[in-house]
């Protein structure tokens, strides 16, 4: 709450303190239509005033209108866009799991052997390589070139493919070297070698005892990870024209529309912040030595 | 059991001895030279091949940023109006952009803008982050946990979302990205200092030196903050790539330095729209970027290792 609190307050006076207002135009609005708008948005108020409305109406859930599109109010765009940027951000979550948690077990267990080293070096260039270079470079390739893939557009179930893969390659890479590492540390405990003394076959071995263990680190990156994901569609959504969230917080950057860069930045704070809780939950599950609250 | 004669020790005569000549040297010629943490760290290093040769690259790459736009026929900002959207040749090795332009040297001068940007606002953070996790660290109890607190806060939410709100603010431009970058990215700093100092206070040296009668920041400057100074380098080391690649997200996205300026994000973004019809314009920023930041990586691996051998994988 007081992290959310914190965001509001930060965003709100940064964005006053920008010399200039969304409804600056290079030629001057009459002085009389400039008084009606400043009335209508309550900007000619007490900044404290408009902190204080501002605040007031969010514990409603209402996170006031649009400055640029007229008659829109900032929780229509995030209710309409959101569970594009959902869909694109879940797509990403799924490749990074199903790609980047296997290729980390695999090269832990063959260890040295070309599995290993393939998947790491991979892993290694994922990492280096920019989101937006990857996503352009797909375009380029597979939209452009071999044309098998729609480019742009958010129109079938096409469209999610490329995008994700963009925006999942540097945290499947991250998670596929976390997962590498985490599994050779858990391969060396004591545990596992009463495991094998005692008979066990190598496949309980490494999927009961090993990969439950080697998986709580993992776990802990949630929360980054999702953050990575979400300023990672600003771009992703640019490139491929998505009509999602990121799309329009970048385009209200643009625009100046303060009261959506304001809400989007309030929505993402309070995603995160219900995320990281949830993650810190989640541990406690996976982690029964460590216990919520003292 | 029988009589064993206990014989042999008086039988050989003093004569049989002779003294070995004095020694010349002395024990601590002879042992080998101590090691210092830094020399051992460099021996470490030299040792990572790959660490090498992302520093040599970035050394490459430092030379050509410096040089390269000084050497070339071209500047940046010069139009070709009858040669625009070439291909490599020999006389555009990159080939020029859809308005005419030498991508070479506009890509030499993206090197110059990204280094400029990783460098200063890695200076920034350092600064900030080590006085910041330092004073905390030192004054623990309620100052620490307030200190600590504001941290957590900030780290709760992307960095690169007050990037954004910070680039919003104080407009594009070149200081603004220095700045943004700079304000925001010390807070990893400041946890990795504090969690050193907070170890590093507690031991003799420290209470040696309060016991003689050292100020508080006599303390921290020289006594504590130079024995944190190898996880400062690692974290600066892990922190230049990423200033790197916000710069060029940011300059992507159009927040980023102004035109007629290139920057990395600034010419991959520029290539977008024309990819169709010249490819080779996006190419070359990609690879600069992408080459820029393996470098980098390895030599931040190499340094950990180097410096930290605990934390080796």
């Amino acid at each position: 709450m007081v992290t959310i609190w914190m965001v509001v307050t930060i965003t709100f006076f940064l964005m006053h303190a920008i010399p200039g207002g969304p409804f600056t135009r290079e030629k001057a609005l009459p002085p009389a239509v400039m008084k009606n708008i400043e009335e209508r948005y309550h900007l000619n108020d007490p900044l404290w005033k408009q902190y204080t409305d501002y605040i007031q109406n969010l514990v409603r859930g209402d996170l006031g209108p649009s400055f640029k599109y007229q008659g829109v109010t900032v929780n229509q765009i995030i209710a309409e866009s959101f569970p594009i940027s959902a869909q694109l951000g879940l797509a990403s979550l799924f490749i990074m799991l199903f790609v980047g948690l296997p290729a980390g077990i695999i090269s832990a267990l063959r260890q040295t052997k070309w599995q290993d080293h393939l998947a790491m070096s991979l892993a290694t260039v994922g990492v280096a390589v920019p989101n937006f270079v990857v996503a352009t470079l797909l375009m380029y390739i597979v939209g452009v070139k071999l044309g098998w893939l729609p480019t742009a557009r958010w129109l079938s179930w096409q469209s999610v493919i490329m995008p994700s893969i963009a925006l999942a390659g540097y945290y499947t890479a991250y998670v596929a070297r976390l997962t590498r590492s985490s599994v050779l540390e858990v391969l060396q405990q004591d545990y596992i070698r009463t495991a094998r003394a005692k008979g066990l076959p190598e496949r309980v071995v490494v999927y009961k005892h090993a990969l439950k263990n080697a998986l709580i680190p993992i776990v802990t990156y949630l929360g980054p990870i999702l953050a990575g994901i979400l300023t990672g569609s600003f771009v992703i959504e640019k490139i491929f024209a998505i009509p999602g969230l990121g799309e329009h917080f970048v385009a209200s950057i643009w625009n100046r529309d303060y009261t959506v860069i304001l809400g989007v930045t309030v929505f993402y704070a309070t995603l995160l912040v219900i995320v990281n809780l949830i993650v810190d939950i989640l541990y406690c599950f996976i982690d029964p030595r460590i216990r919520l609250g003292k | 059991m029988a009589d064993i004669p206990v014989s042999g020790i008086h039988e050989i005569s003093k004569d049989k001895f002779t003294p070995l000549p004095a020694r010349k040297k002395d024990i601590a010629d002879i042992s080998r030279p101590s090691v210092t943490y830094w020399g051992d760290a460099w021996r470490r290093l030299r040792q990572n091949k790959m660490a090498m040769l992302g520093m040599y690259t970035i050394i490459f790459i430092i030379l050509l940023a410096i040089l390269g736009p000084i050497l070339s026929p071209h500047s940046y900002s010069d139009q070709f109006l009858d040669k625009q959207g070439l291909g490599p040749n020999n006389e555009h090795w990159f080939g020029t952009d859809s308005l005419g332009r030498d991508l070479f040297v506009r890509v030499l001068y993206g090197a110059r803008i990204s280094l400029a940007v990783g460098l200063v606002a890695s200076l920034l953070n350092l600064t900030v982050g080590v006085l910041y996790g330092g004073i905390a660290g030192l004054a623990g109890g309620r100052v620490d946990n307030v200190m600590m607190r504001i941290v957590d806060m900030f780290y709760s939410i992307p960095l690169v979302l007050y990037v954004i709100l910070m680039m919003v603010v104080i407009g594009p431009g070149l200081k603004s990205i220095f700045m943004a970058l700079g304000l925001v990215y010390w807070l990893e700093m400041a946890r990795v200092v504090r969690a050193q100092i907070l170890t590093l206070k507690e031991q003799e040296f420290v209470m040696a030196a309060r016991a003689l009668g050292a100020s508080q920041a006599r303390i921290l400057f020289r006594h504590l903050i130079p024995n944190c100074m190898g996880p400062i380098i690692i974290t600066v080391s892990m922190n230049i790539p990423l200033a790197i690649f916000t710069e060029a997200f940011l300059s992507f996205l159009g927040l980023g330095v102004a035109i007629p300026m290139a920057s990395w994000g600034v010419l991959a973004s520029d290539a977008l729209p024309a990819i169709r019809s010249y490819p080779h314009m996006l190419f070359f920023p990609a690879m600069a970027i992408s080459v820029t930041m393996l470098a980098f990586n390895f030599l931040g691996d190499g340094l950990r290792d180097a410096l930290d051998p605990r934390l080796r994988k």
